[in-house]
């Protein structure tokens, strides 16, 4: 028997958070896309033509006419925002490639821990998560600089003569990533790996197969799902991340978040930051919807 | 089974751990340091936090970043618990798909793509920038954080309690705050802690949507930041990561009285 109340309340559960994101999240999409068709000005907002039907609907394909493609020719003339994405694609590859080596050991030690000791683990893992991002750059440039804690470190065993030189280069971005993002990394491999049924490598084994072979061929592609998961977690934020580079990377480095933070705050170029952010969003949207599709799988399976 | 807890597993956490906490307790060590210098150690002092609260610009951005976090926390929550639950409860609606594809895109979005549509929304309705603007990003980028935690409890959940008290003629909304919202309420309390992190937090989102006057002290330290690393600054950080500390222990020591006391109900229960 269904309650008189229960069908309006239903309908309000779905509606209230629908329409929030639907104003909040996708129609932004769209006037980010409208926009990256029009034209600087000087004036505020700064760009112009800006759609709406003050002029009625004449006025509004008059303003659809208006339209023009000319930040995005712009973008393939300018080799430094190809470059930029390039560099922001290989660098985050090779971040989330590090963060799962580092990463998969972490996991594996954790979900082989004593049940009784795995909750606190886990803890552990997530605490420095809950520490601002920001200050976590912002720790390393203390550790990296020429004459920081790392360097002392070296030069006091005696392992380097000559201080190194890792703020301010690719190695400190990929230090930074791998460090901001490794429980996103580690909890997903967590949870495939603590699930997994061990005596499936004690067969393996028994059967005479070297652990390394086991390893391999049992193991890693029962964490499979994991892998992939993690691997989109970090990959996916990583590719447009700002404050590592910008922190980490010096003036030097080129990603595409930082493209389009510069665009945006020092050359206030909204149209041309909103085309850059409209092919990023282009470049994202197919490990963007694997992701959406690797959740949607994990919570049929957890039903 | 524990003879596979082997050296090599302990040695992987050890130093994994190292490296997750490291950095973190360095720049704590160094916020008590004598010397402007923030890598040359000079001896015990606590005057940069003294300096820290004469800081007046730093004090007006910490008031601003906690009074948002408090208010987009708490609205977040809200809005991600009915996510959540229209998520697991509704397997079919029209625009599902969407909506499933809306709650978890803003997880992996990056938030330079974030922050500008949503400033651009912000300047194409004519809302000026500031306090509001700011809260209303938030809750947007928190609430699907929310709903991802809510959701995981949710499915879980055994629905027959609800369907028992609903039988008893208990009504659909009762039902939720006398039934469900008990069963789910660590996963919220957990959502909200999560969304207040989040808020406090951001950085590049609130650059976009804040405006004049409505500095936060992610903002603030990231501009400290490009001029020069002192040890002011790790003075601050150190002073969050304290308070995030205190909240993320005292959550898990509830946290455990409540499955002390569930475990002895359950006990009390059982011997009826």
């Amino acid at each position: 028997m269904k309650h008189p109340l229960s069908a309006v309340t239903d309908r309000l559960v779905i509606l209230i958070p629908y329409f929030w994101l639907l104003f909040f999240f996708l129609i932004p999409f769209f006037i980010v896309f409208k926009i990256s068709l029009s034209t600087t000005a000087i004036a505020m907002p700064p760009y112009t033509p800006v759609l709406g039907l003050s002029d009625g609907v004449s006025g509004l394909i008059t303003q659809i006419g208006e339209f023009s493609f000319d930040n995005y020719l712009w973008l393939t003339q300018d080799a430094l925002y190809f470059n930029a994405y390039v560099s922001s694609v290989i660098i985050a590859g090779i971040s989330t490639l590090l963060a799962l080596i580092v990463g998969y050991p972490i996991a594996y030690g954790m979900a082989r821990a004593p049940a009784t000791i795995r909750p606190t683990l886990l803890m552990l893992v997530i605490l420095p998560f809950w520490t601002s991002f920001l200050i976590r750059v912002y720790a390393w440039i203390g550790i990296l600089k020429p004459e920081g804690l790392l360097n002392q470190l070296l030069l006091a065993t005696g392992i380097i003569d000559q201080p190194l030189v890792i703020l301010n280069t690719h190695t400190a971005i990929f230090i930074g990533i791998v460090y901001s993002y490794l429980p996103f990394m580690i909890l997903p491999l967590y949870s495939a790996l603590e699930k997994m049924d061990y005596s499936l490598i004690e067969a393996a084994q028994d059967l005479g197969c070297p652990p390394m072979t086991a390893f391999w061929k049992v193991t890693f592609p029962l964490s499979l799902p994991g892998v992939i998961a993690g691997c989109l977690l970090v990959f996916i934020p990583a590719v447009g991340e700002f404050v590592i580079p910008d922190l980490l990377g010096g003036s030097q480095t080129l990603m595409i978040g930082k493209t389009l933070w510069n665009e945006f705050f020092a050359n206030r170029d909204w149209p041309v930051s909103s085309a850059v952010a409209v092919i990023l969003l282009l470049l994202l949207v197919v490990p963007i919807m694997f992701f959406q599709q690797a959740q949607a799988r994990a919570q049929e399976q957890g039903r | 089974m524990n003879a596979s807890w082997s050296r090599f597993n302990i040695t992987a956490i050890v130093l994994g751990f190292a490296f997750l906490y490291l950095p973190i307790v360095l720049l704590v060590v160094f916020s008590f340091n004598e010397s402007k210098l923030v890598t040359v150690w000079g001896g015990f002092s606590t005057k940069w936090y003294v300096s820290l609260f004469h800081n007046q610009g730093l004090m007006d951005a910490a008031w601003v970043t906690i009074r948002v976090g408090l208010i987009s926390a708490t609205m977040a929550t809200v809005l991600g618990t009915l996510a959540a639950l229209a998520l697991t409860r509704y397997t079919r609606f029209r625009g599902r798909v969407l909506f499933s594809g809306m709650v978890f895109a803003p997880l992996v979005m990056p938030e330079v793509i974030t922050g500008l549509s949503l400033l651009l929304l912000f300047v194409a309705v004519g809302l000026d920038r500031g306090f509001f603007t700011l809260t209303l990003a938030h809750i947007t980028f928190s609430m699907c954080f929310v709903a991802v935690v809510v959701q995981s409890r949710l499915v879980t959940f055994d629905r027959s309690l609800e369907e028992a008290a609903m039988d008893l003629g208990a009504p659909p909304v009762k039902t939720f705050f006398q039934i469900t919202l008990p069963v789910i309420l660590p996963a919220i309390v957990s959502g909200w802690m999560l969304a207040f992190t989040l808020s406090i937090d951001d950085l590049v989102i609130s650059s976009f949507t804040s405006g004049p006057g409505a500095t936060t002290l992610p903002m603030k330290i990231y501009s400290q930041v490009r001029l020069g690393v002192t040890p002011e600054i790790n003075a601050a950080c150190t002073i969050l990561i304290g308070i995030v500390a205190c909240g993320v222990i005292a959550a898990s020591l509830v946290n455990k009285r409540r499955e002390v006391q569930r475990l002895r109900d359950e006990q009390a229960a059982q011997r009826g």
